[in-house]
């Protein structure tokens, strides 16, 4: 081999290397290689639909959509008055409400969270413990408990036959009866429209190379990377989550009685303490985390996944200390910094009088 | 003569136990079961199977067969052998979405 021929030789070697050393780490979620590129093929399974799926028995259109909206926003639907789904799911909260327990009736301390209902359209099953299929069957719920709304039933039919809301209702269901079932379909028609779907992550996934940042891409790899952060074994695309239930080791379920979760719904072994898997759009506007807001900023969320999770009792198996080094972290923390679709501006509703 | 006489007692006695269990393999893949249904002959065995990388689990808590298989990783299977005859439900507890029907004849 001459020089020249060593040049080239060294050359192709290199850029054979360079090559290979274009990351391909085989997802967590799947076995297909995904390639850290701005627009690649591979990751197109990231992106949400534009819209959530039409629920079949009650299609969103715009009439049951701005009805919804002002329902959503009516403490008058509380049996004192002052208490709104939007107490519990603000949108200056990032549609949950701030707090590490949610606050209910004449400020009782509730067991868990008000959970975003941001793209909860997407999901195929409702609540922490999973117990409500959608969003039509979950919205008479917070109005029948005692430790909610506690609404008086008989006081809001009379509330949505003034004249204001009769009009919106006959609009919107034609022909069907005035009531809490009714307002509950036009809720959920509203819920169907509380999206993240428009993120920096997003826009990196469609194209955009400079939508997140080498911190956040790198943060990204170590998300997907089953040797590193494995988190998207539960948090997987595209609303990362799975619509599964695990036990991620909480620090409460070493506690005395602790929340059972998902096993009060169906007493199987792996679902005892196992909770549903949020997703992580939108992550920034709803701290603090967890079911009960056990964690306070998600730097210590990280502390818990490093560690494996604080309560080892019924651990979901998989979850495993997974220690990162305070860079890894920190760039994953970076990455779900890019998962929040910049917020616009929202119109608050005006609602009917009389 | 004898030997005559054991051999039908030996045949009568193999085929009044139903033939011969048969063996079936569902796999656990991309979050699904391989097959939505499945139809099999009492006393069938079938090896649930997890082909992805994370763990799964699989129950059933029918009337008529309830069993729990804990959860088990890649690679791994475990089986169940189905006695009762009737259209039995088959789930992962971890992930609701996963559901199938095993119909026992
Ligand atoms: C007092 C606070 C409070 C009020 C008021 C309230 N919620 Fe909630 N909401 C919660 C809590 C807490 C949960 C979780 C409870 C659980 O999982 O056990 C929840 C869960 C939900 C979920 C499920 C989200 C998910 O990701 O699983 C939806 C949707 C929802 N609420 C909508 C509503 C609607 C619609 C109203 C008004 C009719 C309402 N909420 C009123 C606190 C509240
Ligand atoms: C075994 C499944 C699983 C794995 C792996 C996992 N998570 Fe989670 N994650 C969950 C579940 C379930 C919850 C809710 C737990 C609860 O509150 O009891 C959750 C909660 C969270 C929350 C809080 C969300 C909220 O709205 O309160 C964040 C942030 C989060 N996970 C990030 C991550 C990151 C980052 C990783 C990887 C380092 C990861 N998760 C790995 C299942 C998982
Ligand atoms: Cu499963």
């Amino acid at each position: 081999m001459n020089t020249k021929q060593f040049k080239l030789f060294t050359m192709s070697s290199v850029l054979v290397l360079a090559l290979l050393g274009i990351s391909q780490i085989a997802g967590a979620d799947d076995e297909i290689q995904m390639i850290f590129k701005a627009g690649d093929l591979s990751l197109q399974k990231w992106l949400l639909a534009d819209k959530p799926p039409v629920p079949k028995h009650n299609y969103p259109s715009h009439e049951r959509i701005e009805l919804g909206k002002k329902l959503f926003f009516d403490p008058r639907i509380s049996r004192d008055g002052n208490m709104s789904c939007a107490t519990c799911h603000s949108p200056m909260f990032g549609w949950g409400d701030g707090l590490p327990l949610g606050v209910g009736y004449k400020g009782k301390i509730l067991g868990r969270a008000s959970p975003v209902v941001t793209n909860t359209a997407y999901n195929s099953i409702q609540m922490w413990d999973g117990r409500k299929r959608d969003l039509e069957d979950q919205a008479t719920g917070p109005m029948e408990a005692s430790v909610e709304m506690n609404t008086d039933m008989h006081a809001i039919t009379k509330l949505f036959s003034n004249s204001g809301y009769k009009k919106l209702f006959d609009k919107a269901y034609p022909g069907e009866k005035v009531g809490p079932a009714t307002a509950a379909k036009a809720i959920a028609s509203f819920e169907w429209t509380i999206l993240s779907n428009d993120s920096p992550f997003d826009n990196w996934v469609r194209g955009d190379e400079t939508a997140m940042t080498k911190q956040q891409i790198n943060g990204f790899k170590l998300f997907v990377d089953s040797d590193k952060g494995n988190c998207s074994v539960c948090h997987s695309a595209p609303n990362f989550t799975d619509n599964g239930f695990h036990n991620v080791g909480l620090k409460a379920y070493g506690e005395k009685n602790p929340d059972m979760g998902r096993y009060v719904q169906k007493p199987i072994r792996v679902l005892k303490g196992a909770f549903k898997t949020p997703t992580l759009r939108d992550i920034t506007l709803s701290a603090p985390y967890f079911h009960n807001g056990e964690a306070s900023t998600l730097m210590q969320v990280m502390d818990h996944y490093n560690k494996g999770g604080v309560t080892k009792k019924d651990l979901s198996p998989n979850i495993k200390e997974i220690k990162l080094d305070k860079q890894e972290s920190e760039d994953i923390v970076a990455f779900m910094q890019a998962l929040t679709t910049p917020p616009v501006p929202f119109d608050l509703p005006i609602l009917p009088l009389d | 003569m004898k030997y005559m006489n054991i051999l039908i007692a030996l045949s009568l006695f193999l085929f009044s136990n139903t033939g011969f269990a048969e063996e079936h393999t569902v796999g656990q893949k991309n979050k699904a079961f391989s097959v939505k249904q499945i139809k099999i002959k009492k006393g069938d065995v079938i090896h649930f199977e997890n082909q992805d990388p994370f763990f799964h689990n699989v129950y059933s808590l029918s009337d008529s067969t309830t069993f729990d298989l804990g959860s088990f990783p890649k690679g791994e299977s475990k089986s169940v052998t189905f006695n009762t005859p009737g259209t039995i439900p088959v789930e992962c507890a971890i992930h609701p979405n996963m559901y199938m029907e095993v119909i026992v004849e």
